[in-house]
């Protein structure tokens, strides 16, 4: 059938008006919708009221389905384990070993650490969790990777504070409700990470990659000072992630490109523990004194 | 109920099923979102998107351009988006069809699975985009796999709409 020659819907004015005023709207609304993507892209905390109503509403019916998350997430893993029992057996007995004889030096280490921070009189006051939460759900099917817990502005969570499991760093939080929050997890690539090597200190940043994987950037040119099994914890730079929380472990070293992989596996882990900001002055707005220097510097 | 309307109610019930249907089977294709998968990388489509692609190549004149507005602010509030992202996205994809449905005479299922590949991809790039101005710098072949099964999810999709439609205008 060849198209009609004109896009007219007949002689009905009220048909062709119609139409035209639908493609208004349509551009109109196309319009709108960049302007408010405009807002959330300058004001990322921007609707924080409207965000907030729609993960309340809809995270009852993913806490409900938790259980499937393990299950799913499990098959694979039971399925080799299985398989392999006997090589790992091997393996587990052989790390077991070598686990031992560390686990020992960590003693004399921590006793030695206690006796120079008592010398010292260094108080290290570790604040405890103001949340203790469950892994609900994540955006699986967007190129962001977030994740929603199930305790919100309720329970105190708060955005910008720092989410970890027992196995490492999570990430952060960036929007609450009242019943739920939703998380920036390390692998996201907007999500920057101080990090230091935990072998010999060395700083890095870690970036997400938004492929379940983090990239390290070293702050040194040259040479790369990171080797594949090395182990990355939380330097404490910045304010806003404790110290020494374990992130990520090296899995592939090309060249100046460093690709880790996170120790807390989002679909794995049990808990995740919602830790207050570690130096609340990292999120206070700037003094006044400050931001008339900072202007005169720019200047 | 009886293949023939008895009653006024009946009259009224079959003719709210028949203007719900496609907007209760999107949003409930956007309430997918909230199954409880912890995925580290993008895989699984956006069935949203899928079957409001499906239901515009199937019935064209069914939906304006400006219904895909409301729907997508839906989408961005239950997938956790930006605000704004699936609305523009969408009403851009309706736009870009109603052209082509206005140039091209007539689709076959190969032309069908044709446009909705190109939507998918302009769909995948512009939330690529979105995420990239929102400070989000991942390369583009991280949505690789995604886009793939989202091309080939389509036809699967296009059926259950289909099957859905048959339902809708049954008498």
């Amino acid at each position: 059938m060849a198209p009609p020659s004109t896009r007219r819907p007949g002689f009905s004015r009220r048909a062709q008006y119609g139409l035209f005023l639908g493609y208004v709207t349509a551009v109109a609304g196309i319009l709108f919708a960049v302007l408010l993507l405009g807002v959330a892209i300058v004001d990322p905390t921007g609707f924080r009221a409207l965000k907030g109503a729609a993960l309340d509403a809809t995270a009852p019916v993913q806490a409900g389905g938790r259980g499937i998350v393990r299950f799913v997430g499990g098959i694979g893993s039971s399925v080799s384990n299985y398989f392999l029992a006997a090589s790992q057996n091997a393996e587990l007995k052989r790390r077991l070993d070598a686990s031992r004889r560390r686990l020992v030096q960590a003693r004399v280490l921590e006793l030695e650490n206690q006796r120079l921070k008592a010398l010292l009189k260094l108080g290290q006051d570790e604040p405890g969790a103001i949340a203790v939460t469950r892994i609900v759900g994540s955006s699986f099917d967007s190129p962001r990777r977030t994740a929603v817990l199930s305790a919100g502005g309720s329970s105190g969570v708060r955005p910008g504070q720092p989410v970890r499991s027992p196995e490492g760093l999570i990430g952060r939080v960036i929007e609450t409700g009242r019943w739920a929050s939703r998380v920036l997890l390390v692998s996201d690539g907007a999500s920057n990470v101080p990090v230091r090597l935990a072998r010999d200190g060395t700083p890095a940043i870690a970036t997400g990659r938004g492929d379940g994987t983090i990239e390290l950037k070293t702050l040194e040119v040259g040479k790369n000072p990171f080797r594949r099994g090395d182990v990355l914890v939380t330097s404490g730079v910045g304010g806003l992630y404790p110290p020494n929380v374990p992130v990520a472990v090296v899995v592939a070293v090309q060249g100046d490109a460093t690709v880790a992989k996170p120790l807390a596996d989002p679909s794995r882990v049990d808990y995740a523990m919602v830790f207050p900001v570690f130096q609340p002055a990292a999120e206070a707005p700037l003094s006044p004194q400050t931001q008339r220097a900072l202007e005169e510097a720019g200047q | 109920m009886s293949r023939i309307a008895g009653s006024g109610r009946d009259v009224a019930l079959l003719s709210l099923r028949r203007s719900w249907v496609p907007v209760a089977s999107t949003i409930a294709a956007a309430l997918l979102d909230l199954l409880p998968i912890v995925a580290t990388s993008p895989l699984v489509p956006d069935f949203a998107y899928l079957v409001l692609v499906a239901w515009r190549l199937l019935r064209p004149e069914m939906w304006a351009a400006q219904v895909a507005l409301p729907l997508g602010l839906v989408n961005d509030l239950i997938a956790g988006h930006p605000i704004g992202q699936s609305m523009a996205l969408w009403t851009l994809t309706f736009l870009a069809l109603d052209l082509i449905d206005s140039r091209a005479g007539w689709r076959d299922y190969w032309m069908d699975w044709m446009f909705a590949s190109i939507a998918i991809a302009f769909y995948t790039a512009g939330t690529w985009a979105i995420a990239r101005l929102m400070g989000s710098q991942v390369e583009m072949a991280v949505l690789g796999p995604q886009l793939a099964l989202s091309i080939i999810c389509y036809p699967i999709v296009a059926r259950l709409v289909i099957a859905l439609d048959r339902w809708r205008l049954a008498r």
